[in-house]
């Protein structure tokens, strides 16, 4: 019995172990929203059959995912927060940070609208009927991309969120997917990225309210952690995958990606002030 | 609940269907989990059997603490262990993080307290009976620890029942030190959990449902050897 | 092989002095000194609660004494396979067959492989149970079960056996059975230390009787004896059934 037991155990363990040994692959680190947009699951089988190296995406917020770069966990990063990846870089680990591609965010709330936002193009003016009606909205929370960019437009808006924020503001520290499922079930109004709300199939009674605005603009960059800082890292892999993202044929492959024909992101690598 | 039925009907689609990405994620999950187990099982059956048999001061502290573990949450240990597999922690140069072995690590240091600490329940409990018998056969420690664990083995099936199912239920840990990748650490429980946050919720509990099915299989499968095996020794 | 030819010297004569076994302010063993010698059958009989498992628990070593000494003629060191054996009021065996319970034993006592299978099985057919010998052991009946408790206390081959009230839950058909296991390992050269509440069994098969009561040793004598003659009142009114428990 004990010897069929240490049998199995080996067994095992070889299985374990012994599966990822032999292919070549890079582990990137990105956010919730772009995974759970689906463009990930459309964009690395392309160039897994191009390269023959594999894509490891781990999908967290965008502060997560930096604090998991910084420990030299992940060889490449790929978020969407410009000031964030910027303090990154200055820190010494990231090597140069490339625009990729951008969405926008939209203003999501139910339909019957009790703040009368909707139909407008204007977010700050949004945002303030939403303060002054203490109407509910949800909160990301989490120092995601999209959260950062919630507290910016909220600074932009004049409206010190700390300050005035009440019962009103559900402050949930979750991903995109869930908070939506949160706003969902109470019908309060969220800011959320178009490529997950266009995923998203649980959406009750919400609708975009209020998008097009040129400050829900929302940028991703993509970054090589150091090496030099962290040895760990697969620099010839992963700049392989940089390089191919901003090369026209990536950015091409972006452009490709589309839910229910509606393009979610939209290419801009060649753009320097992105 | 209209969800429940479109529930259901996915869970149908999903089994019948013979999806191979369901199926190298429910594979993915046995892998992981039952892995898990044995080693817990290596580790914990003999820790509990020997502090069961044993007297040594600051006996009762052990039990205690042992009791306490059984209530780990996942998340914590999964956020332990990740610290301990980073590569900027120590054992960062094994380059384990983000791999199923992680997961195994994650899974087997959470289920070991609960086989520790179950089996010395079982066997402290049988004690009574066996003591002075092997003892005046000239047992020793580690000869009576072997031999109450094969005695008791039929009670000790539902302890290792029971950790799997702890292990194949969580998604705290595997979440943390496996990072869900598609293809590589994506089981079960971060596929439901992942769904969900997509707002895909029936294809959500049709993974649920493929979830318990499997496990309730397992346990099936477990009464029945335990069943014959017993019919056989008393 | 005898006891004589295995070991360089005899665990007996076992001596017993001033031994006391508290539980709290209760002795249930109080100041009892003694000799057991090699040879005869030694009975202990008593009332309930006289503390008779007791005394037979400290020598065979299950338990230790609060004060006084007890020592044999020989160090039995941990580790090395027993020279004395017990058997208890109710078996205890183990979840595998009747042949396999004396196969553990002899392997406990780090008998060869080799030999282990051949000296469970002439065990068995000592105590006429080898049709028996692949039963599990738990599901034969409480005689037999205690047959095999025997068997496998027999092919430890013990300079002394303890017994513990062996037939105390068994029928006149298992008791004589076992009586007479006993009494073959008795003519074989082992010592027999017994306790029994019988007195039909103190005499079948005592050589000299102990009475203990209340913790103290109060009387010693051979059987004849004893049972004709007993010396202190106490005994006497427990031959005749009279004393309290």
């Amino acid at each position: 019995m004990v010897v069929t037991r240490r049998l199995f155990l080996a067994a095992s363990l070889c299985v374990v172990l012994g599966a990822h040994a032999q292919e070549r692959f890079i582990t990137v680190a990105s956010t919730t929203s772009t995974e759970q947009s689906g463009l990930f699951g459309y964009l690395l089988p392309i160039y897994e059959q191009q390269t023959s190296v594999k894509v490891r995406v781990v999908a967290l917020g965008t502060g997560q995912a930096l604090d998991v770069a910084r420990r030299g966990d992940a060889d490449v990063v790929f978020v969407h927060a410009r000031t964030a990846e910027e303090k990154f870089l200055a820190e010494g680990h990231g090597v140069k940070r490339y625009p990729v591609m951008y969405n926008d965010f939209v203003l999501i709330g139910p339909k019957n609208d009790p703040a009368k936002v909707g139909g407008g193009k204007d977010i700050v003016v949004a945002l303030k009927k939403l303060e002054a009606a203490k109407a509910p909205f949800v909160s990301r929370g989490d120092r995601s991309g999209t959260h950062m960019a919630e507290l910016d437009l909220w600074k932009a808006s004049g409206i010190d969120i700390d300050k005035t924020r009440g019962a009103w503001y559900r402050d949930t520290g979750q991903g995109m997917g869930p908070a939506l499922n949160t706003a969902a079930s109470m019908g309060a109004y969220i800011l959320s990225d178009r490529g997950t709300w266009l995923a998203f199939k649980n959406r009750g009674d919400l609708t975009i309210l209020v998008e097009g605005d040129k400050r829900l603009f929302n940028q991703y960059g993509v970054m090589l952690v150091n090496p030099v800082t962290h040895p760990s890292v697969k620099k010839a892999l992963g700049q392989q995958f940089i390089d191919w993202i901003i090369s026209p044929a990536g950015q091409r492959a972006i452009a490709g990606y589309k839910i229910n024909g509606e393009q979610l992101f939209y290419p801009n690598a060649g753009d320097s002030n992105a | 609940m209209s969800d429940l039925s479109q529930a259901a009907a996915e869970a149908l689609r999903l089994i019948v269907g013979g999806d191979p990405k369901l199926l190298d994620i429910v594979l993915l999950s046995l892998r992981v989990s039952l892995t898990a187990v044995v080693f817990a099982c290596v580790v914990g059956l003999p820790l509990g059997a020997t502090v069961a048999v044993s007297r040594f001061p600051g006996r009762r502290t052990v039990v205690v603490v042992l009791n306490a573990f059984m209530g780990l949450p996942p998340v914590v240990v999964g956020l332990l262990v990740y610290l301990l597999l980073s590569r900027a922690g120590p054992l960062g140069a094994m380059g384990l993080l983000f791999t199923p072995t992680a997961m195994v690590i994650a899974q087997a240091i959470l289920i070991t307290p609960i086989i520790a600490a179950l089996s010395r329940q079982v066997v402290e409990d049988a004690w009574a009976e066996y003591r002075d018998q092997l003892r005046s056969l000239g047992e020793r420690r580690f000869g009576a620890v072997m031999t109450m664990l094969w005695d008791l083995r039929f009670s000790l099936v539902i302890i290792v029942l029971a950790g799997f199912g702890r292990a194949a239920a969580e998604v705290g840990a595997v979440m943390i030190v496996g990072g869900n990748i598609d293809g590589v650490t994506r089981v079960m429980t971060t596929a439901i959990a992942l769904e969900t946050s997509k707002g895909d919720l029936p294809l959500a509990l049709g993974l649920g449902i493929v979830l318990l099915t499997i496990v309730l299989a397992l346990n099936a499968a477990a009464d029945i050897v335990k069943d014959t095996a017993q019919r056989r020794y008393g | 092989m005898t006891s004589a030819m295995r070991a360089p010297r005899s665990l007996l004569p076992l001596r017993l002095d001033d031994v006391v076994f508290a539980i709290g302010v209760r002795r249930v063993i109080d100041r009892v000194s003694l000799t057991l010698e090699a040879g005869r059958r030694t009975v202990i009989v008593g009332p309930n609660g006289a503390g008779k498992s007791v005394l037979l628990r400290l020598c065979h070593g299950l338990l230790q004494p609060t004060s006084g000494t007890i020592a044999w003629n020989a160090l039995e060191l941990p580790g090395e396979p027993r020279r004395q054996a017990m058997v208890f009021q109710r078996p205890v065996l183990l979840r595998r067959s009747a042949l396999a319970n004396i196969v553990y034993a002899l392997a406990v006592a780090r008998v060869r492989t080799e030999h282990r299978e051949a000296r469970a099985r002439e065990a068995l057919r000592k105590v006429g149970l080898d049709p028996l010998a692949t039963h599990p052991a738990r599901v034969l009946s409480g005689g037999e079960q205690q047959r095999v408790a025997l068997a496998r206390a027999w092919a430890l081959n013990p300079e002394v056996l303890f017994l513990d009230e062996p037939t105390a839950n068994l029928d006149p058909g298992a008791t004589h059975e076992i009586e007479r296991v006993i009494g073959a390992m008795h003519a074989a050269g082992t010592k027999i230390v017994l306790v029994t509440h019988n007195l039909g069994q103190a005499r079948r098969l005592g050589d000299e009787i102990l009475f203990l009561h209340q913790g103290r040793l109060l009387e010693r004598a051979s059987a004849d004896r004893f049972f004709k003659q007993p010396a202190s009142p106490e005994a006497a009114q427990f031959l005749e059934g009279e004393l309290p428990w």
